[in-house]
């Protein structure tokens, strides 16, 4: 059995069960750790990553469901050499306590701002409705997320 | 100069600070990093002291072996305590520096500087590193009291902006927290926790799972089952295989006829009286107003169980074979889980290695130390091979060990100029502090109730520590004449509960300070004046006015529907001084909006504006998620919380904007802010409503459904 895959930009063949839920695919297989183990519900958001530009959670869905889309996970987004704006946002407002949720966040928010580059703050709120944090990041995360559009428009 | 007093246990100077060939300076911390930026906040620290560039700070936080032992990494004592010795062994590691350099350069101590950890003098040009004088030398030095630490004045970094550590690994999804982990030749594991807590083992067929693709062993010791696989979802699948083959005694049920509230009254009890925050031996004094009362006010306050519900389930990695047991664990103390695991299995403390590794956000006892004998127990039967064991969403809500519910009577009486004279707050409670450490044949390791052999949990003690668990903040910081505080240790409450951040404090401030508005409306005064007009401490008033004025305070209600609330505390009575407003908008449905909070702190000396502003923040966040929307939920069967939709936390829409103003005391010690806004939120939003519809909130959690049984009951 295997599945294939397109990850930030590279297509991938895997010798695993189709069936199995693409975050392991991606966490144990791949060694990309960013999309986090929440619930396995689909109810927290750590698990998020862009597939064909929209955010999708991957806990549950079977890697086999994401052949032939364009998967994108925060590895994809930028690196420490290279921070895409809104990872950059988040450093600059120190949007993270523990950061665990972190990347699912950022996640969301590429997506949110892929197809509204001036959103307001009701609009990034719900933007964010699917994600969960419990450090109590939020305000710093919506202020991150301003900064970060803010920059991509100039 | 008061030394820190985790000098007690680790008086050498150079267990705290090493300094290598290269320049490179390591500083050791008995306290984890948990996202709160302690290691970005020792760093600043140490660098200030020592005179060099934050960037030769490494900080190596809490393993055993490695760093000293400072017990857990709570009650807001971080700071105080390690950052407090690392600024002293900074400070007396340089002078002794400058000691060596002294002849080194042939100058005197007074003419020598430093400069990114480079020393020099007036009359040559000779210099000499840190690193040089040292050459791997050791200080063989004990950090005594004539330690002198450097001026304010002549500060570069304590207070200036400063990168956060670690930060850019997080946004990236770099390998960070102990799930990421991974070890050559590694498993994957999970448990199978029975139905409840009452339920045992019968039987369970294990064949069909051992015959699963990729597992390797199944783990079965009493009530205890787990299984190790090749692979992740391997593990998963299998976890679910063996919940369904295993047969359980169900019998024993909870006993779900009395309310948790009545039984917090009604069930057996040990009763203290509190003086000056210290709980006594001897009797209870009655509750009786004085003869001088104008008029007395009585109110009970309630607040649910609630749970810490990390976002990211609680895991561990152990290895185990004849030459010992390594782990690495997101527990909050290193060296206490080091002695419950030596304990639980009978081992010598030398034989385990204990490590920290980053975990999700987890504020107090959660399931970190429980995951940790988890993990062990399969490594044992997996020898030689690391484990890692996560814990389901499931595991989590419904094992960790809860915030206790309590219940909170208060009464005062005030004369006829409206001062209040007498003031009683009575606290019925569970214990808030059941951490693991060395219980003796005792264990409060979860997988230890359940082994073949079982351990039980230790009986419950009341604590008698200053501020401690179910007393804490309960003592008022207001002149309020006489006071009479009694704690309440209640016997046989339903759930498993452990420390949960602020512990007693949250629920005690929450009553403390919505008592204190409903006094200040039956006087007709200004919950500000009235506060103000019972205070005397300059930096309590300082910190009420600040936010006052930030929120521009317009003493309660603002339009109908709308109102502003405000609360104080001071924590502990001895930590960081927090005072917030709140603004909120009630609908006739009981739905609370919070719209605008505004927090006014002072921790004495700000080292780390930024970090200071997010953990105040943070505090007010998942206060207020507490406070309108959390409850843990049970029936006889168990827990019924069991994920994030019978536990709802709170949301970005629901979060309101906030305010930080902090008050910077250059000359004061700097004071731990992690616990300080979460008791003033829940009396702020609680007082806010009441101006906003004249609904008087007594219970947590404010959910419509409390908000419209609070205006039936008037």
């Amino acid at each position: 059995m295997a599945v294939t895959l397109d990850i930030n930009g590279r297509e991938r063949t895997l010798e695993v069960d189709p069936a199995t839920p693409l975050i392991y695919v991606l966490r144990n297989d791949l060694g990309l750790k960013g999309a986090k183990l929440g619930c396995g519900l689909e109810q927290c958001g750590a698990c998020l990553v862009l597939v064909d530009g929209v955010k999708e959670f991957t806990c549950n869905t079977p890697a086999g469901a994401f052949e032939g889309r364009k998967i994108v996970t925060i590895e994809g987004i930028g690196t420490p050499d290279d921070l895409d704006p809104v990872q950059q946002a988040f450093i600059s407002e120190r949007a993270a306590q523990c950061g665990y949720c972190t990347t699912g966040m950022i996640v969301a928010a590429k997506a949110l701002l892929a197809n509204n580059p001036d959103p307001d703050t009701s609009e990034i709120r719900e933007a964010l409705a699917d994600n969960l944090c419990r450090c109590g990041s939020h305000a710093a995360i919506i202020k991150a997320v301003q900064r970060a559009a803010e920059v991509l428009r100039t | 100069m008061t030394l820190s007093p985790s000098f007690n246990k680790n008086p050498a100077l150079d267990s705290w600070l090493r300094f290598h060939a290269d320049g490179e300076i390591t500083v050791y911390t008995g306290k984890v990093e948990m996202g709160q930026k302690l290691t970005t906040a020792f760093a600043v620290i140490a660098a200030e002291e020592l005179d060099v560039d934050i960037g030769r700070i490494t900080i190596n936080t809490a393993e055993t072996d490695a760093t000293p032992d400072e017990g857990y990494t709570a009650g807001s004592n971080s700071m105080e305590e390690s950052g407090t010795a690392i600024r002293q062994a900074s400070a007396l590691a340089r002078r002794l520096l400058l000691d060596a350099a002294s002849s080194w350069l042939d100058e005197p101590v007074d003419n020598l500087s430093v400069s990114d950890g480079v020393i020099s003098g007036r009359s040559n040009e000779k210099r000499v590193s840190y690193g040089e004088l040292m050459d791997g030398k050791r200080f063989e030095h004990n950090v005594s009291e004539d330690v002198i630490t450097k001026s304010p004045d002549d500060y570069r970094l304590i207070g200036k902006p400063v990168a956060a550590e670690g930060l850019e690994t997080l946004v990236c999804g770099l390998p960070y927290f102990i799930q990421d982990m991974e070890l050559p030749d590694m498993v994957h594991a999970r448990v199978v926790r029975p139905p409840n807590h009452q339920a045992r083992l019968i039987d369970v067929d294990e064949a069909p799972v051992r015959a699963m693709t990729g597992v390797i062993e199944v783990i079965l010791d009493g009530s205890f089952l787990a299984v190790a696989a090749l692979r992740e979802e391997q593990a998963v699948a299998a976890a679910a295989r063996l919940k369904v083959l295993a047969n359980w005694d169900e019998s024993a049920r909870l006993d779900t006829s009395v309310d948790i509230f009545e039984q917090l009254k009604s069930n057996d009890r040990r009763s203290l009286p509190v003086v000056e925050g210290i709980p006594q031996d001897g009797p209870v004094p009655e509750a009786r107003p004085p003869a001088s009362a104008a008029r007395t006010l009585s109110a009970t306050y309630l607040r649910p169980y609630h749970m810490h519900a990390s976002i990211g389930p609680s895991a561990a990695m152990a290895r185990s074979d004849d030459e010992g047991l390594e782990v690495w664990t997101h527990a909050q103390g290193v060296y206490p889980l080091r002695r419950a695991l030596a304990g639980a299995l009978d081992l010598a403390e030398d034989f385990i290695h204990v490590t920290h590794v980053p975990g999700s956000g987890c504020y107090g006892h959660n399931g970190a130390d429980d995951v940790t004998l988890d993990a062990v127990l399969v490594a044992r039967a997996v020898t030689g091979r690391p484990v890692l064991l996560k814990w389901e969403r499931d595991d989590e809500h419904a094992w960790e060990p809860y915030g206790t519910a309590m219940r909170i009577e208060m009464q005062a009486s005030v004369d006829e100029d409206g001062q209040v004279i007498h003031w009683c707050h009575d606290t019925f409670s569970d214990t808030h502090t059941a951490r693991p450490g060395d219980q003796g044949e005792h264990s409060r390791l979860l997988a230890a109730w359940h082994r073949a052999t079982p351990q039980t949990p230790p009986p419950k003690q009341p604590s008698k520590v200053h501020h401690m668990g179910i007393h804490r903040n309960s003592e008022p910081l207001y002149d309020f004449g006489e006071t009479r505080i009694v704690k309440h240790l209640v016997d046989d409450l339903p759930l498993r509960v452990s420390t949960m951040r602020a512990l007693g404090a949250y629920a005690n401030i929450f009553a403390l300070e919505s008592f204190i508005d409903e006094l200040a409306a039956a006087e007709g005064s200004d919950a500000l004046n009235f506060r103000l007009a019972h205070l005397s401490d300059p930096r309590a008033r300082d910190v009420l006015e600040a936010a006052a004025a930030a929120a521009n305070w317009q003493g309660g209600p603002v339009t109908p529907g709308r109102g502003q609330g405000l609360a104080f505390a001071r924590y502990k009575n001895q930590k960081c001084y927090a005072a917030v407003a709140m603004d909120v908008a009630v609908d006739d449905a009981g739905n609370i909006k919070l719209e605008r909070a505004t927090i006014a702190a002072d921790a004495g000396q700000i080292v780390d504006r930024q970090g200071l502003g997010n953990q105040l923040e943070g505090g007010l966040i998942q206060s207020a998620s507490w406070t309108l929307k959390e409850q843990v939920t049970w029936d006889s069967g168990g827990i019924t919380s069991r994920d994030w939709e019978s536990y709802p936390i709170i949301k970005f829409d629901e979060v309101p904007e906030i305010e930080t103003v902090l008050i910077d005391r250059p000359d004061q010690p700097f004071l731990g802010a992690g616990e300080a806004t979460q008791g003033p939120t829940a009396a702020a939003i609680a007082n806010a409503v009441y101006n906003a519809v004249g609904i008087r909130l007594r219970q947590i959690p404010f959910t419509p459904e409390n908000v419209r049984k609070a205006a039936m009951s008037g």
